[in-house]
């Protein structure tokens, strides 16, 4: 047992002051209070705004594997779809319960990251990149051909879902669908906050930095970048859940490279390793390229291109690189998050 | 310490042998250490000197030989496995995390040390006992003021203590400092190497240096590997005057 003498006590605050925490801060309060204030500002874009809301839970789960981890996977839509699938063969088949359904969603996507992980996290940089990619590609492929458990290239329809709580009904409105996915995602963020400020967080970080001194500290750095692949998994897996609930509807499209590339370019647009790089780029992105293909569906990604060449010249580190920078300049000791 | 812990050595080489295809870059080793040792290993550029160290730390395998910790065949052992036995070094190319603060450098090694980095929540900054152990190992490698900088923000010296603050967190018995000083300025010479000095008595360490001052102060045997195998071994005075050593190694470097 230490017992920390009296004249000690500046020093101790300094040395813990030094490690860094996900502090509740002004970005909290505004991400939130725009949510909840979106709902009743514009109800007529619920549809989109769920959209948000989910996708921002997957690059969440994406960037706890690249932006806090170094797992460079270019995967993640696989524990998408997954998830989607096996939330909507459990209403299918099972029940139309949708936390149940969410569960199941995250732990098959779990289950598939715990058994995937031990060989795709063997390698690192370009192997694992190309080898998450062929992974989601064959289950892209396994999506198609194995019609009587995924319906092929139809998808999975026609499943009902019940209340939430057995009190809220979907509505083709969205409104239970908003709050829904807002209060998944609430869950969610709450969970990536605790892990990535608990000593396992900093010691992915370290693992990410520095691999090979992590083992030389004794860390088993293959069980922990497993564990944080399969946390990851699962959140992407509730995130397809969500989404295969909510559109009544999960096809082989949520199994395309596109989905895992859509949530990286939002990452880039967020800044990684930030948590809440996702919720400002998944935001931006989808609303970005919403609009703009509603105003000339011909040209948007054009739009898209352009937003993201401007970002990557201006804002290296994102949105929440940005910020620190206008806050640094307001108080300059203040260092940037985690 | 026990009585067994005057007679048995900490570290045990023998007979150690690694070749890179045709060249032999260890050559039949031995090479023993007690507790409390202050030992150096010098020799020239390419000698083999790290490669000895990383087939004792397990990151690479010997081709013949055996390594034993108190007594302890540890030849095949995985690295993390050694690393908790209180096998630990030091790198040459400084190896540490240059975007956490020098304090969660060090507190990564502390939570190692004590087994909790797979804990998924808390926080290292809540936890009292690694928050001490930190501030201690900070406070005796005269870091502390710099706690709460990234590790990119330091200069060579510091971050060459932060490697020994590290180090010494995982609770050495055997401590192996590749090239302590390297990059160090003169300035900071005497502070590391009064730092070195105060290092835990019990602790064998065996020190590879190119710097003479600093090995000719701090070791008491010292052994000269050359073309991988080992030339002489000897306390200070012998080596000083072994005239193969003057030729092969030291006259080269004439600031004997
Ligand atoms: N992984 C490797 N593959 C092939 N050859 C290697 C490898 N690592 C080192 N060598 C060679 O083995 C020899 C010994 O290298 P080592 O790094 O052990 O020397 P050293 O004594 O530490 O030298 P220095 O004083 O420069 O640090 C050198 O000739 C080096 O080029
Ligand atoms: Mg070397």
């Amino acid at each position: 047992m230490t017992t920390v003498s009296v004249t000690n006590r500046p020093v101790v605050a300094k040395v813990r002051n030094a490690f860094a925490a996900h502090r509740i801060n002004w970005i909290d309060i505004g991400i939130w209070v725009v949510a909840i204030g979106a709902y009743f500002v514009v109800p007529t874009y619920l549809s989109l705004g769920t959209t948000v809301l989910i996708m921002i839970l997957f690059t969440l789960s994406l960037d706890l594997a690249v932006g806090y981890g170094g797992i460079d996977t270019l995967g993640q839509g696989a524990f998408y779809g997954v998830g989607g699938y096996a939330a909507a063969f459990w209403a299918l088949n099972v029940t139309g319960e949708p936390i149940s359904g969410l569960i199941v969603g995250g732990g098959v996507a779990g289950l598939l990251a715990l058994i995937a992980g031990p060989i795709v996290l063997r390698t690192r940089g370009l192997t694992l990149i190309m080898i998450t990619l062929a992974i989601s590609s064959m289950l892209g492929e396994f999506a198609v051909t194995a019609k009587s458990i995924t319906g092929g290239d139809d998808g999975l329809t026609g499943y009902h879902i019940e209340p939430v709580f057995g009190l809220f009904h979907f509505d083709i409105y969205y409104r239970t669908a908003y709050f829904y996915a807002l209060g998944v995602l609430a869950a969610a963020f709450i969970v990536a906050r605790i892990v990535v400020n608990s000593p396992f967080g900093l010691t992915v970080r370290g693992i990410r930095e520095n691999p090979v001194r992590m083992r030389l500290l004794g860390v088993r750095i293959r069980n922990r970048l497993i564990g944080l692949f399969t946390l990851s998994a699962a959140m992407a897996g509730v995130a397809g859940g969500l989404t295969a609930q909510v559109t009544g509807l999960i096809g082989v499209d949520t199994l395309t490279f596109l989905v895992s590339g859509n949530a990286l370019i939002s990452l880039i647009l967020g800044g990684f390793g930030r948590l809440y790089g996702a919720f400002l780029g998944a935001a931006l992105f989808y609303i970005f390229s919403d609009r703009a293909a509603a105003i000339n569906p011909f040209h948007w990604l054009l739009a898209l291109g352009i937003l993201l060449i401007l970002a990557v010249r201006f804002m290296p580190n994102g949105l929440m690189g940005l910020a620190d920078q206008l806050r640094r300049k307001e108080d300059p000791l203040d260092r940037s998050g985690p | 310490m026990s009585e067994a812990g005057n007679t048995q050595p900490a570290l045990e080489v023998s007979g150690l042998c690694k070749n890179f295809g045709a060249l032999p870059v260890t050559q039949n080793i031995d090479l023993t250490l007690y507790p409390g040792a202050r030992h150096a290993l010098i020799g020239p550029n390419g000698a083999g000197k790290t490669t000895l160290v990383n087939q004792i730390t397990g990151v690479l395998k010997p081709d013949a030989g055996a390594i034993r910790l108190f007594g302890t065949d540890i030849t095949h052992a995985t690295p993390e496995r050694r690393v908790a036995l209180g096998v630990v070094r030091t790198f040459q190319i400084i190896s540490l995390f240059l975007r956490l603060t020098v304090a969660e450098n060090v507190g990564l090694a502390v939570a190692a040390a004590r087994s909790i980095d797979a804990k998924p929540w808390g926080s290292l900054r809540d936890d009292d006992r690694v928050v001490e152990g930190v501030r201690e190992l900070l406070e005796r490698l005269d870091l502390l003021s710099v706690a709460e900088r990234q590790l990119s923000e330091l200069g060579y010296g510091q971050r060459r203590l932060v490697e020994i603050a590290l180090a010494l967190a995982l609770k050495p018995k055997v401590l192996l400092l590749d090239e302590p000083a390297a990059g160090v300025s003169s300035r900071d010479l005497g502070m590391l190497l009064e730092i070195l000095t105060r290092l835990p008595s019990d602790i064998a360490i065996l020190v590879i240096e190119h710097d003479m001052s600093l090995v000719f102060r701090f070791a008491h045997r010292i052994s000269v590997l050359v073309g991988g195998a080992l030339l002489v071994e000897g306390s200070v005075d012998e080596v000083r005057a072994n005239q193969q050593v003057r030729d092969v190694y030291l006259g080269r470097r004439a600031h004997v």
